[in-house]
């Protein structure tokens, strides 16, 4: 499939639509098996077509310590109804069947990785149809774990840059940094409160200085109107606790979801992609 | 400071906190300047003869040691075997070994100019000693607990309270330790101009396992210096319950290279090993992940979902262990076992009647083994029990058990 032309890869191709269209992009993040496996793939499904570019498959861990409480409870939901790491990819591969052009990138924590084996997870991520990883607690002192083999087995290798990431450091964050660059915007966890839009658009700036990869923002964007405002400058826009929410809010009292759920998170992609197209107008 | 030989067992961790494939630094990029630069800080504190002179003046002076090596000659002379001495971190102030390793990273936290502490708690017992250096130094003090521990450990509740401390009760996953850690985490990440996060075992990433290490040290230091003046020899063997593993690293370091001291390290088998989810025995019931920024043994279902695990003692059930025990385990050096919930109440009751000491149901468990194994040993056995903690904060709990409520 990527035989031969390894170099254009679904994200690349996909910014480069984008940039065409004079618009930044929109990723989207959902749980898989959240709240159960043929709920969520019926919503990864549904979110190309409601304006999501790219999309973020979070693999469930117990113990997300990155994580505020919208995506903790979705994994704990996603564990509870069964969804493990083959589970996942087995999601991923459903997904491909119908979807052969959005990008799949994998957000999670380390372990399950570690535990499943770094090259076995590897080749059958990339059977499966991931094109990138994100993996909050592997930083690039830990570069030889996963990044390495991932860039090594074709898979793009997508690190988290922060407020904290000062000058200095940037350049070794960015050193094996594949795909796009994913820029955290404030301090703290996800579903965090409001960033501040003119620091984020310096932060934007200060990276894009360190590197050509196209710079996605999240953390903390809950509307189109945030995402609208973070597009005018950042590359690409993440969304993720906000449409655990919406999810979260057509559940039962059992945690079970129905058609509503897959339409309250439709309703609100659609939202923020005409946010993000409407930015730079 | 003393060159260690080049086969020296004491030279742990590598630069990037590696103690064979153990340790690392597993953490969110937010976090990681953070963690470089409390390296550095510390790097030059241990360099630093004034923080070296503070330290040991509040070691002196507020927590009162060094601790006694206490024969305790009616244990011994119960069981028959092997010469018994305590190595008694009981009657530090705030009562157990946390304070050694508070301290030093409160002396830390004030020299990189944070003011406001956080910290995680199982039993209480780190958390107590964090909320007493805090009201000692006058720093802000957040204590993250897990609410099933809030209940089990009230009067550590109540204790870090009246030093000023909020107390957070965790309500996530499992809301036992393991959770409270998570929820610090996620405080640090948040807060990062003005926070310390004040680790309590010697657990999580590089650094924290190494210092915290260096800072319970004087646990075996004073221990070798003391036997050496009592019996004019090291001891033969020292036992030491783990649950991160402070207390034990803490006695165990200095003997690392002195072959002729056995080294045993007690977990908590809870229920029992053959116990799905039913104990804390890390090595013993767990194998190598990654979690809390370090990689060692883990409790943990096929998955990689790390479980609770479980024990009598809110003080060892966690479901890691620090990674510098995990290499130890794996070279052979510290021998590990473990002991049940039962067995480490009968220890309890045998320690309280025999020696007039309640000790805290963490050292129960590693007396429990010495129970065991101090009458298959000669007479002239020197044999070491780390006794960690004091029991008044179990008492409840164990009444309960023994159905006295």
């Amino acid at each position: 499939m990527i035989t031969g032309k390894a170099m254009t890869s679904r994200i690349e191709t996909r910014f480069a639509q984008c940039r065409a269209q004079q618009r930044a992009a929109l990723v989207t993040f959902i749980m898989a098996g959240d709240p159960d496996a043929a709920i969520s793939l019926d919503i990864l499904k549904a979110l190309p077509k409601s304006g999501a570019d790219l999309i973020e498959v979070g693999m469930p861990f117990s113990d997300p310590m990155a994580d505020g409480p919208a995506i903790q409870a979705a994994g704990l939901r996603a564990m509870h109804a069964g969804m493990t790491l083959n589970g996942v990819l087995r999601q991923v591969g459903e997904f491909r069947r119908h979807d052969a052009d959005t990008p799949i990138v994998l957000m999670g924590y380390y372990n399950p990785i570690y535990v499943h084996g770094v090259e076995k997870f590897l080749i059958e991520a990339k059977a499966a149809g991931v094109d990138g990883l994100i993996v909050v607690d592997l930083p690039p002192e830990e570069d030889e774990e996963l990044c390495l083999p991932a860039l090594r087995a074709g898979l793009n290798f997508i690190r988290l840059a922060t407020p904290t990431t000062d000058d200095n450091r940037l350049p070794a964050v960015l050193a094996n940094t594949s795909g796009f660059v994913y820029y955290v915007s404030v301090t703290g966890v996800t579903g965090a409160s409001r960033p501040d839009y003119s620091k984020v658009a310096t932060a934007v700036r200060r990276i894009k200085a360190h590197t050509p990869l196209p710079v996605a923002v999240g953390f903390g964007v809950k509307d189109a109107a945030a995402a609208a405002e973070i597009a005018l400058n950042a590359d690409a826009v993440v969304v993720g606790s906000a449409i655990i929410d919406a999810l979260a809010r057509t559940l039962d009292s059992d945690k079970r979801g129905g058609p509503a759920t897959v339409a309250a998170v439709s309703k609100l992609v659609t939202e923020l992609a005409a946010g993000v197209a409407s930015a730079r107008r | 400071m003393t060159v260690l030989p080049s086969n020296s067992l004491r030279q742990g961790p590598d630069e990037r906190g590696h103690f064979g494939i153990f340790g690392g630094r597993f953490v969110a990029e937010t976090l990681m300047p953070l963690i470089l630069a409390l390296e550095e800080a510390y790097e030059a504190a241990r360099r630093d003869p004034a923080y070296h002179a503070e330290l040991g003046n509040l070691l002196t002076h507020y927590v009162g040691r060094p601790s006694p090596l206490y024969f305790a000659e009616r244990m011994t002379e119960h069981l028959g075997g092997a010469k018994i001495y305590f190595k008694r971190e009981e009657l530090n102030h705030t009562g157990a070994h946390k304070i050694n390793n508070v301290l030093g990273q409160i002396l830390l936290a004030r020299r990189m100019g944070k003011s406001r502490i956080i910290a995680e708690t199982g039993a209480g017992q780190h958390g107590v000693a964090t909320a007493t250096a805090c009201a000692r130094f006058g720093l802000e003090c957040i204590v993250y607990m897990g609410a099933v521990d809030v209940e089990r450990q009230k009067p550590n509740v109540f204790r870090m309270e009246m030093l000023g401390a909020k107390v957070v009760p965790v309500q996530s996953g499992a809301r036992t330790l393991k959770d409270a850690m998570n929820e610090a985490l996620r405080d640090w990440v948040t807060n990062v101009d003005n926070t310390f996060y004040c680790i309590g075992t010697a657990a999580g990433p590089h650094p924290y396992p190494a210092m915290v290490r260096d800072f319970q040290c004087i646990i075996g230091e004073e221990t070798r210096e003391q036997m050496l003046n009592l019996e004019g020899r090291l001891p033969d063997s020292a036992f030491a319950c783990i649950g991160g593993g402070s207390n034990a690293i803490g006695l165990f370091h200095p003997f690392l290279d002195e072959p002729s001291v056995e080294l045993y390290g007690v977990e908590a088998a809870g229920h029992g090993l053959e116990v799905e989810n039913g104990h804390a025995a890390s090595l013993a019931g767990g194998r190598p992940g990654v979690l809390h920024g370090n990689r060692t043994y883990l409790l943990m279902d096929d998955d990689g979902q790390i479980l609770e695990g479980h024990s009598i003692s809110a003080g060892l059930d966690y479901p890691g262990i620090g990674p510098e025990h995990a290499w130890l385990k794996e070279n052979g050096r510290v021998t590990y076992l473990s002991a049940t919930d039962k067995e480490a109440l009968d220890a309890f009751q045998l320690c309280a009647r025999l020696e007039g000491i309640i000790p805290a149901l963490e050292p129960a468990h590693a007396l429990a083994r010495i129970i065991e194994i101090a009458p298959k040993k000669s007479r002239d056995h020197l044999m070491v029990l780390g006794l960690s903690g004091r029991g008044d904060k179990d008492i409840f709990a164990v009444a309960e058990h023994l159905g006295g409520m």
